[in-house]
């Protein structure tokens, strides 16, 4: 059945050289996005284009090579501010990803902020990478972290996160989308109730930037960050942003070569932003990757990938509800891009292998979640998460696949 | 093929563990666990001059590690250390070379489709790590690397 969308998705699968192939003798249905999500042509050819023709290191030569690159890589951050519509290109900052995006700012802005007897607000569905950096902060400085639990349909309980803000509390640290669950966050309404307490907000949007529109600005968040790799670009390339004021306020957080503007061993002075927080040679051909990435989105536009996969993920929920002994973990009233599900009898790597078997490339394990997979009583799920190039005959091989685990496990 | 990984005996000793329970008077004991995937395993041992009398496990996990768990404990009984040893480094090699497979397996056999799925060789492996942890003394928690 063809999606009630209007994107065409036979076109962009095109874009896609990896998804035309068989794995073990059936044709990939490539359902871990949330892990990471694949490339198009054009951010491959970016890649080899800059080290065929472009290859120089940014920001210190004087000769042809050296300017076109840095142009590359600015020209990069500037698509990455739009895509954000962040104020300002130096609010962006080039990072590995989003985990070492969330540990500048717990060593940063946490460490300068952040004393004895402080409070850090996180929720209860975090990823490993937004609990561990701030449990890291918490031990150095006797600070207490704190946790917005959430409820059986996988939301945040928000009464709770009003009553959790108080005068110690320095940083409230949410994911934007749960990667183990699929959950929308409320994100807009939190930094509202959080500036409240004049308290500032860090938004992980690793799992939200692949599906929706983000808006900064608009969000009025303090931080926010996400990885290319999640969005179509490289791996080892991520972004911080920050609200320019928070951003000059901070310490550096690395020292090195690019983020200086002069040494004596008797004193240095830091650069302007974003360069304070870039130190050494970044990863300049992941970030004219990630461009890359951003100019496809735009060309597809944000709304239609949005709406595209609503629709597959209503689709999607429907048959697993129909599968007799298959419970979905994560049922928010808004969600995004994951279908997190267990089957009575069988456990979840089974299903993975048995699905990979079946060309249904899906995750398997508690997705860096560990603190969700206690709340819902369950020691891992299985977790297939979309993309804008899935179909609703994806959604109906993993139905198929599924029922081929039932039948080999005879639950 | 999916079948020779999950044969009906690896099915039915996950679904129905054998020696799935404590053991009070235990001299010799580990616990191990897989971080990648969470899976955990308990091994208590009753050793008695150098023979395995009994040995029970407890844990949680895959079809693999269930009833590679199961299987060992009914393997095992009886058997005298260093023959426990050996078995442990036969099932290793059963798991992870493409040789001949080994003829005094009994019926550790069914874990032979293993090798051809890579990813699984620690669900099978983890139970035995534990057990050698439990028979060396080594109290602490393994993990199968």
């Amino acid at each position: 059945m063809p999606s009630a969308t209007s994107l065409d998705v036979t076109a962009i699968r095109k874009d896609f050289p990896i998804l035309a192939q068989q794995v073990h003798g059936k044709p990939l249905i490539y359902l871990d996005n949330a892990a990471t999500s694949q490339k198009p042509k054009c951010v491959i050819e970016a890649l080899t284009r800059f080290y065929q023709k472009d290859n120089a290191n940014i920001h210190r030569g004087v000769h042809q090579l050296s300017e076109r690159s840095t142009e590359s890589y600015e020209a990069a951050r500037g698509k990455v501010q739009r895509f954000l519509n962040a104020a300002n290109a130096r609010e962006i900052v080039f990072v590995r990803g989003a985990t070492e995006g969330i540990n500048l700012v717990a060593q940063t802005y946490g460490r300068t902020h952040v004393g004895a007897g402080d409070e850090i607000v996180i929720s209860a569905m975090e990823h490993h990478s937004n609990i561990v950096p701030w449990q890291m902060l918490c031990e150095e400085k006797g600070a207490v972290l704190r946790v917005i639990p959430i409820n059986d349909r996988g939301e945040v309980e928000f009464d709770q996160f009003e009553k959790l803000l108080n005068r110690r509390t320095r940083l409230v640290a949410v994911s934007h989308v749960s990667n183990a669950l699929g959950t929308i966050n409320p994100v807009r309404e939190i930094v509202n109730t959080a500036h409240g307490w004049n308290v500032p907000v860090l938004i992980d949007g690793a799992q939200a930037v692949p599906h929706m529109e983000v808006d900064a600005q608009n969000l009025d968040c303090d931080f926010y960050v996400f990885s290319g790799h999640k969005v179509f670009g490289p791996t080892g390339i991520g972004v911080l942003y920050g609200k320019e004021q928070r951003l000059e306020d901070m310490p550096p957080w690395q020292g090195g070569g690019d983020m200086i503007r002069s040494v004596t061993f008797e004193k240095t002075t830091y650069n302007d932003l974003p360069y304070k927080f870039e130190a050494g040679t970044p990863d300049i051909a992941g970030v004219i990757g990630l461009g890359a990435a951003i100019d496809y989105l735009d060309q597809i536009g944000m709304d239609a990938v949005a709406a595209h996969e609503h629709d597959l993920l209503e689709y999607g929920t429907r048959a697993l509800e129909n599968i007799s002994g298959l419970r979905l973990i994560g049922t928010a009233r808004e969600k995004a891009g994951v279908l997190s599900f267990v089957i009575d009898g069988v456990h979840p790597h089974d299903a993975g292998t048995i699905l990979d078997r079946e060309g249904v490339a899906v995750r398997a394990g508690h997705h860096c979640a560990q603190p969700v997979m206690d709340r819902f009583g369950v020691s891992a799920t299985t977790r297939a998460s979309l993309a804008f190039y899935n179909t609703r005959e994806d959604i109906d091989a993993l139905v198929a696949g599924i029922q081929k685990v039932k039948e080999v496990f005879a639950v | 093929m999916i079948n020779d990984l999950y044969q009906e005996t690896i099915l039915d000793h996950n679904r129905r563990p054998r020696n799935f329970q404590s053991l009070e008077d235990a001299n010799r004991k580990a616990e191990g666990y897989n971080p990648l995937c969470g899976d955990q395993c308990k091994v208590f041992l009753k050793e008695h001059d150098g023979v395995i009398d009994k040995v029970t496990f407890q844990g949680a996990g895959c079809a693999i590690s269930i009833a590679s768990a199961s299987l060992m404990t009914e393997v095992l009984k009886g058997k005298t250390v260093g023959e426990a040893e050996t078995l442990l480094a036969k099932f290793h090699d059963l798991l992870t070379t493409d040789q001949p497979l080994p003829k005094d397996l009994g019926k550790l056999v069914v874990f032979s489709g293993v090798r051809e799925f890579p990813a699984r060789v620690k669900c099978a492996t983890l139970a035995w790590h534990t057990l050698r942890a439990a028979l060396r003394g080594a109290g602490e928690a393994v993990s199968p690397e």
